[in-house]
């Protein structure tokens, strides 16, 4: 049996489309529920977080240098790094430790 | 309705969607760069660079769209691909729901289905750093940016993907890494109880590899139950004050 790409396509984007806009749609009024509240107020912080580590180590070829990269960003963005800064210093720590360890 | 019910911008337009323009400039490049590696994996599905760049245009998820290559490449069923992409993506639902509080009620629907479109990890985290109601115009600005950056990012990556050493793409995979530690930090620095769970979260990220039956599901399952295990932990323990949104109380003995 074969699978036509646009098919698969279209599936992906009604499945990932429903799942952003509906909530946006029927969500209309302020949540009242304090405890919904903070739920939503920390759900950003701790799902970027799980993503980020140890992820960051398996997405390197030195599970060091992605190590190196995720302190070097932390230490720059809790200084005042921008979104751009922190980004390219990871790269570039991961470059620079693997021309070294790989 | 009285005009409390209308969303009253408090700056210009055109200036709101120029701070949009410019905040998008360092999330455009990051995606390039990040959408260049999920290029590679599309080629390697066996899509074109056009099918390749309509993906990444009509989809804007790295995990959503990377297991959705992996399915195509597999021959999966469709109803296998509106599963798992329901799962990689369902983080966004949650986003979603956070970011509902973040439009003022009166937003209209043409917005929520413009904004919705572009639900990402990086531009609800901008979304959520502003301050006040989110002007949607912002994020406009901010996905005229990304939204092209990601999409000729995937384009390259099928068309040059294996053109560019190994070293590179390593470095460059680090990159969405890198912005989500911009986003999640400075708010930790703020406030202890964040910077608590951030941690939190990292350890338990990392502990979960050691079960074995957390260890055999999927990334995007994993990271959903976290989030709602430590969120609502965090909810329970150190709740918020309420009442960030004072204006949209105002109007609340006219609700129906």
């Amino acid at each position: 049996m074969t699978h036509n790409v646009y098919l698969y396509l279209l599936v992906m984007v009604i499945v990932t489309y429903a799942i952003r806009v509906l909530p946006l749609t029927l969500i209309r009024k302020p949540i009242r529920s304090r405890f919904i509240q903070s739920f939503l107020y920390y759900v950003p912080y701790v799902t970027l977080a799980v993503m980020t580590f140890p992820a960051i180590t398996e997405a390197t070829q030195s599970p060091v240098a992605g190590f190196a990269a995720l302190i070097v960003g932390i230490v720059l963005s809790w200084f005042g790094g921008s979104l751009f800064q922190v980004a390219a210093s990871c790269c570039g720590v991961v470059f620079l430790l693997e021309l070294i360890l790989v | 309705m009285n005009t409390a019910s209308q969303y009253i911008r408090t700056a210009p337009r055109r200036k709101v969607l120029a701070q949009g323009l410019r905040d998008g400039i360092p999330i455009g490049l990051g995606y390039f760069a990040v959408s260049f590696s999920l290029g590679i994996a599309a080629r390697n599905a066996g899509l074109t660079a056009w099918q390749g760049f309509l993906t990444s245009l009509l989809i804007n998820a790295s995990a959503g769209e990377y297991v959705g290559f992996t399915i195509i490449s597999l021959g999966g069923t469709y109803l296998e691909m509106a599963i798992m992409t329901f799962i990689a993506n369902a983080r966004y639902l949650l986003m979603s729901c956070a970011l509902s509080q973040k439009f003022h009620p009166g937003t209209k629907l043409i917005h929520r289905l413009a904004v919705g479109y572009y639900v990402t990890d990086e531009l609800f985290g901008i979304a959520i750093a502003r301050d006040g109601f989110l002007d949607p115009y912002y994020s406009y600005g901010a996905i005229l940016v990304a939204s092209p950056a990601w999409a000729l990012g995937t384009m390259f990556g099928v068309i040059m993907g294996n053109m560019l050493p190994l070293r590179v793409v390593s470095a460059l995979s680090v990159a969405l890494y890198g912005m989500f530690i911009a986003i999640i930090i400075p708010p930790s620095r703020k406030n202890r109880v964040v910077a608590a769970f951030v941690l939190i979260s990292f350890v338990c990220s990392f502990g979960v590899k050691f079960l074995p039956f957390l260890a055999s599901l999927s990334g995007g399952t994993v990271t959903i139950l976290l989030t709602v295990v430590i969120s609502t932990a965090a909810a329970l323990l150190f709740p918020v004050k309420t009442g960030g949104n004072e204006s949209a109380k105002e109007d609340e003995s006219h609700d129906a």
